[in-house]
């Protein structure tokens, strides 16, 4: 009994752990440069370390230095926040079906739900013989792992890395490219995925690189709202 | 700022992070029939997001500056090409970001 329960572990993580690869190459890299940057501004790596396990959002991570550098004002930290991270809320509704019936697990899946694990849990075709809610806590957990190591260590060792990895941050970019052809992939139709990258860009151009999330949030979900009789009886939006 | 008031501005963060995550899930609780209109979204909101996400990945490329957004758009080019032939995740990612280093760190 306890043996079985320790292969049913065991397998969920194997099957987990090479979605998380690009993850590892791009948070260590991000990681590295966010406890960096929090070194060079007079940090000492607890902070890197307690923020990126606690907060575990990295933009908001970056941009909370700026905050901590400036006058004390814990208010516009709060709404800062819930404008930034907004984008969670979508992951939240995505999610609900998926993380029914998880127990424990699910407070933890919902609490390290950040951009690279939403997209991997939500998109890996997970084997049948893989059991959903370890391995959707393997990738939550190995992604917190490469970041808050990458952050640390950014943070204890600050300016003496000189290795030349400009650019590894693109595996970031990759993955999200890749996993948006496998839902085009998988999709008959391409309403959403057009209306994502058509409205996200225009807002960006309108409202620019700091402002553009919420004004594309919105967007997203006036216009999908408004197409629902159009997409929702022909079951057009099946997903596998 | 005193550490006091660094941890409440680091609190602040955290528990506006938390909101973000837990909202959906305590206004939509499992036990109950989730409303249609909100299932719909879940089921329509991720393609649009991951769309999303591609655009904020690149939101600080600008086409009239530094490299043009040519090492970009040749490594996305190198990804959707290796993801449309061999349909290895991994293959793609590693390609693409192999090619970005090169073009980023050798050419431009």
């Amino acid at each position: 009994m306890v043996q079985s329960e320790r292969g049913v572990v065991v397998r969920a993580f194997k099957a987990a752990f090479p979605y998380t690869l690009p993850i590892f190459a791009g948070f260590e890299f991000l990681g590295l440069t966010y406890g960096m940057y929090m070194n060079v501004s007079g940090f000492s790596f607890l902070y890197p370390l307690f923020m990126s396990m606690l907060i575990f959002a990295g933009s908001m991570e970056f941009i909370t230095v700026s905050l901590l550098l400036t006058a004390f004002n814990p208010l516009q930290a709060f709404l800062m926040t819930l404008m930034i991270n907004a984008r969670h809320l979508f992951y939240g509704l995505s999610m609900l079906e998926k993380f029914k019936g998880l127990g424990w697990k699910k407070i933890y899946l919902i609490y390290g739900m950040c951009d690279e694990t939403f997209s991997i849990n939500f998109s890996a075709r997970i084997p049948v013989d893989v059991d959903r809610g370890w391995f959707m806590v393997f990738v939550t957990a190995l992604n917190q792992v490469y970041w808050v190591s990458g952050a640390t260590l950014g943070g204890l060792f600050g300016s003496m890395i000189t290795l030349n990895t400009e650019g590894i941050d693109f595996a970031m970019t990759a993955m999200f490219v890749v996993i948006f052809m496998e839902q085009w992939i998988r999709d008959r139709d391409h309403t959403s995925s057009l209306l994502g990258l058509a409205l996200s860009f225009v807002c960006l151009l309108v409202f620019g690189a700091d402002n553009f999330i919420i004004p594309s949030m919105i967007a997203i979900l006036l216009v999908l709202t408004l197409l629902r009789s159009h997409l929702e009886p022909r079951g057009k939006v099946g997903l596998a | 700022m005193t550490l006091l008031q660094q941890i409440i501005t680091i609190g602040a963060v955290v528990v506006g992070t938390l909101i973000t995550r837990f909202l959906p899930f305590l206004i939509f609780p499992a036990g109950k029939e989730t409303p249609r209109y909100v299932k719909y979204l879940g089921k329509v909101l991720p393609a649009a997001v991951f769309g999303l996400l591609v655009i904020y990945c690149l939101r600080n490329v600008s086409v009239f500056s530094g490299s043009h957004a040519i090492p970009e758009l040749i490594s996305i080019a190198v990804v959707v090409v290796l993801h449309l032939w061999k349909r290895q995740m991994l293959l793609s990612i590693a390609g693409g970001t192999v090619c970005y280093m090169l073009l980023v760190q050798l050419v431009f």
